[in-house]
């Protein structure tokens, strides 16, 4: 009886409520914005390259470089031209690459769906082998699969990425040919459809380019296969921690009191309640897979955020880097932002409480 | 002092349910956390994986048979396999990579001792601060480090490296800027459970001033829970700083890093898989014995995170 | 009287550092269709006798009888599948707190619906759902149904638990402390649910808790364990026959309105009854 004018007091206070965090999150988030756009303006002041001869070239006579100072507004005060650069980056300026004379906005928009790309088969991977890993670790905790899981986890975190690429090239591609080399498609391939969304496994597949499709699917095996393994330890080790939690619950005793068979108790019941927090786990990995990219784009030539990143970084093109990682930064505050709704939509208590 | 270590065993000494200093609690309990610590095998495996590196680094002059920095006949000792007169094989520069990988032990520990060095006082700085004034100096302290959270740690440091110039300084700095706000956050989840405690009361009663009782009662009290979790971060830190070597944006050539090394027999991988691969098999050794290690640490003291 | 439930030399070990350890040791009795208390303080065992009873006993540990019978089925080799059938159809448990008994994510009625589903009855599922919630004296049982567990107050949780674990007609119901976690207040009307339904259905309960003014008012017999062990079995009615010291304790902790019992007496133990 005590019970009812709570319940309906809660679904009342729930909408106002919802706005309220609503407008909280979107003030965390434009500061957090802000923030990114500080440090990598800041990044931007301390570089010793120096921006007008980057612009002008260092033969360039003593008025040419002044002309190109004062348009490039180093003269004015640092607050100002903090302003101006606030103020490109929100209308997508970022400046033009050096080294490829186009607007870097430009640039990063061809670059990212290759990213995109290999990051989401790769989650994929990392997803679908992981939880169930992690739930039969948790189910059989302390026996040998509960170890062997542990020991690939170890593995998983300690050996540098890059290397196992390499290893990985030498031995499927060199060695055996099972798959392709690097790059993203072989050549001739490249103009068997045309890029629509920029992922290729997507375009080949609607185009019905299935040999194409398939050329794709060996150029992204092997490094999709690579990030995937991590992102599976990382999510495996952490289902089974969240499992090993779920199931030591009452519920659990009162599903088991009911006659619910063991399996629906893990994958139902149990899974359920872990699936709130794996969220989290999930949408930082794919965060986490942006970064690794990095590494695993240089070694797999592929043509993609990573990428283009490092290739900027060894030409001293500031205005790339931090187009770049200013980008980077925003996805992570998106993918934040994703994995807090999703927590949201999944737990009940969530819903309501906030 | 010295009596009842004869009398006794030192081991019922340390032990002993009636501490009568402070000391011989303090050294009882680190000798429970040892014993229990022991037991865990994979965490002594990781124990004895960094007491080695340290003894090589320790040792590099003495253990490496070449110099790993001049190569031999460029004529005769390129690239020569794995075999008893080079362990590892020689690289394209005709140096023996056994050796450059000894030496690179120095430099693996110097990144890893100066990243901890710089970053855990940091953090435990800006936690502290951060929970014990709450507030606004909470507010602000805490949005920055967001900031910083908000960036993948290796693009973070990739752009600061970009910025102050290759090196492996720039990427221990690099590094220890992207490493703190873990730290923060954890010494002022901490602090926020001894901000109030009646200890801490009764030292502002006595009218110690803020920054003293920061330095003096609430960051001790934070100390541990931070070294723990710096020293899970070793493997990462590693793993980091190989990767800006790899990416050419760590230490430089000649110098013997093992990222660098990576990406120098990187071309010759189809051919002389060694090259690239000794380096490897090194990284990948220490931050197993860096993570095994830190599972084990906190196994031991934190029994319910691990199990 | 037809005995329901049998228990013989019941016996629980738990591994530890120093070897296993008994918790339950040596514990019998039987039940008819009646209703048996068990008292004893935490620690004495009395939880997991009831979960042992379940086939309940957590994977560390290991539950051992020489008998173990549930209507003249022998429990000790069970199956999973003949405990799953056994399991809600036939015996069910009411456990201390709706907050952690009841599933967060799903919706009282999911929950309140799968025991039914699970024993035959798909379709009157829902219906029969609404009725059991009434039967509990849930004055809204669309809305509850529809409510997840934490919209719930303390005794409208353990009120739809007890829904719950009586919607398919069990035999034998364990209440394992179901009104500890409640207010005062909600304590008695909980009971008296409990007890009615307990009472038309005739079924055979164990009430297990540590208050043996509550237990020796609500059943019929009183079971006393202290450390693993029964002992002293008593009638309800004539609790004042108690002779072991320790229910005499017990006994004698209870604070009267009238009389001023200062000093307040302290429970006395002694390591005899360890044996």
């Amino acid at each position: 009886m005590s019970a009812i004018p709570a319940l309906t007091e809660g679904r009342q206070r729930a909408l106002p409520a919802l706005f309220g965090k609503a407008s909280r999150l979107l003030a965390t988030i434009a500061v957090t914005i802000f923030g990114l756009l500080v440090v990598t303006f800041l990044i931007g002041r301390v570089v010793p390259v120096d921006p007008v001869l980057a612009v002008v070239g260092d033969r360039a006579s003593q008025s040419t470089y002044d002309k190109a100072f004062v348009e490039l507004g180093l003269d004015r005060p640092l607050y100002v031209q903090f302003g101006l650069y606030v103020e490109k980056a929100v209308t997508g300026d970022f400046g033009e690459s050096l080294l490829t004379k186009k607007p870097i906005i430009d640039d990063i928009a061809r670059a990212f769906p290759a990213t995109l790309e290999l990051a989401t088969v790769a989650i994929l991977i990392g997803t679908l082998l992981g939880i169930p890993v992690g739930v039969w670790a948790a189910v059989r905790q302390g026996k040998l699969v509960d170890q062997v899981v542990r020991i690939i986890g170890l593995l998983g975190y300690s050996a540098p990425i890059f290397w196992l690429g390499l290893l990985g090239l030498l031995v499927f591609y060199a060695k055996w040919g099972i798959v392709a080399g690097p790059g993203r498609i072989d050549i001739s391939y490249e103009y068997a459809f045309t890029p629509t969304t920029g992922l290729f496994l997507l375009d080949t597949a609607m185009q019905g380019q299935w040999a194409a499709f398939r050329n794709v699917v060996s150029h992204i095996a092997l490094p999709a296969a690579l990030l995937g393994y991590f992102s599976m330890a990382y999510i495996a080790r952490m289902t089974r921690s969240f499992m090993l939690n779920e199931l030591a619950q009452e519920y659990v005793v009162t599903a088991r009191v009911k006659g619910v068979a063991e399996w629906r108790i893990i994958w139902v019941h149990a899974l359920r309640n872990a699936a709130v927090p794996l969220v989290t786990v999930i949408t930082l990995s794919y965060a986490s897979l942006l970064e690794g990219s990095v590494l695993t784009e240089t070694v797999f030539a592929w043509p993609g955020l990573g990428q283009y990143l490092t290739n900027s970084l060894q030409n001293a093109d500031m205005n790339a880097v931090l187009g770049g990682t200013l980008l980077i930064g925003i996805i992570f505050v998106g993918l934040n932002l994703l994995s807090d709704f999703l927590y949201t939509v999944l737990d009940p208590r969530v819903r309501r409480r906030s | 002092m010295s009596t009842p270590v004869s009398r006794q065993s030192l081991g019922d000494w340390l032990t002993s349910e009636q501490p009568v200093s402070r000391s011989q609690a303090r050294l009882g309990q680190i000798w429970r956390t040892w014993k229990l610590f022991s037991g865990n095998r994979l965490g002594m495996v990781g124990l004895g994986i960094v007491v080695l590196l340290v003894l090589v680094a320790i040792f590099a002059n003495v253990m490496a048979p070449y110099d790993p920095l001049l190569g031999g006949d460029l004529r005769t000792e390129r690239l020569l396999p794995p075999s008893w007169e080079h362990l590892m094989g020689t690289d394209d520069l005709a140096r023996d990579i056994f050796s450059r990988v000894v030496h690179g032990a120095r430099l693996t520990l110097l990144v890893v001792a100066l990243v901890a060095i710089i970053a855990t006082p940091i953090g435990l700085l800006v936690g502290t601060v951060s929970g014990y004034f709450g507030g606004w100096v909470d507010t602000v302290l805490m949005r920055i480090t967001d900031i910083f959270l908000a960036f993948p740690r290796l693009i973070l440091a990739l752009a600061f490296v970009a910025a102050l110039g290759p090196g492996i300084e720039n990427a221990i700095i690099a590094i220890a800027i992207t490493s703190w706000p873990p730290y923060a956050r954890l010494a002022r989840a901490e602090t926020l459970t001894i901000r109030n405690a009646e200890h801490i009361d009764a030292i502002r009663l006595q009218g110690a001033s803020s920054p003293r009782i920061i330095w003096g009662h609430v960051v001790p009290l934070c100390l541990s829970s931070v070294i723990i979790r710096v020293t899970l971060d070793m493997a990462g830190i590693i793993l980091t700083a190989a990767g800006l070597g790899f990416l050419g944006l760590g230490a430089q050539p000649p110098q013997p890093e093992w990222g660098a090394m990576i990406a120098g027999g990187r071309r010759f991988i189809i051919d002389y898989w060694w090259v690239a691969t000794m380096p490897g098999i090194a990284i990948f050794a220490v931050s197993l014995g860096f993570n095994l290690l830190g599972d084990g640490l906190r196994d031991v003291l934190d029994p319910k995170a691990g199990k | 009287m037809s005995q329901l439930l049998t228990v013989e030399n019941l016996r629980i070990a738990f591994p530890s550092r120093k070897g296993p350890v008994e918790v339950v040791r040596g514990v019998s009795f039987s039940l008819g269709r009646e209703r048996l208390g068990i008292v004893g303080e935490s620690g004495s065992g009395k939880s997991q006798t009831g979960r042992a009873i379940l086939g309940l006993t957590p994977v560390s540990g290991t539950a051992t009888a020489e008998r173990l019978e549930f209507d003249g089925i022998n429990l000790r080799n069970a199956s999973p599948r003949q405990w799953r059938k056994l399991r809600g159809a036939r015996m069910s448990m009411v456990m201390q707190d709706p907050k952690f008994s009841l599933n967060p994510v799903m919706t009282v009625g999911r929950q309140l619906m799968e025991a039914v589903k699970l024993h035959g009855g798909k379709t009157e599922a829902r219906d029969k759902s609404l009725a059991m919630l009434e039967a509990v004296q849930i004055r809204d049982p669309e809305r509850v149904m529809a409510a997840y567990p934490h919209e719930l107050s303390g005794g409208m949780g353990q009120r739809a638990m007890i829904a719950m674990m009586l919607i398919t007609e069990p035999d034998l119901l364990i209440a394992d402390e179901p009104t500890s976690a409640l207010d005062v207040t909600v304590q008695i009307e909980v009971l008296r649910i409990l007890d009615r339904l307990v009472t038309e259905r005739g079924m055979g309960l164990v009430f297990i808790s540590h208050d043996l003014r509550l237990v020796a008012t609500f059943c019929d017999r009183v079971l006393v364990m202290y450390a693993g062990r029964v002992v002293e079995e008593l009638d309800a009615r004539h609790m004042d026959q108690a002779s072991h010291p320790y229910t005499r304790g017990l006994l004698n902790c209870l604070p009267t309105i009238s009389g001023d019992t200062r000093p307040l007496p302290v429970l006395a133990r002694d390591d005899a009854w360890l044996e």
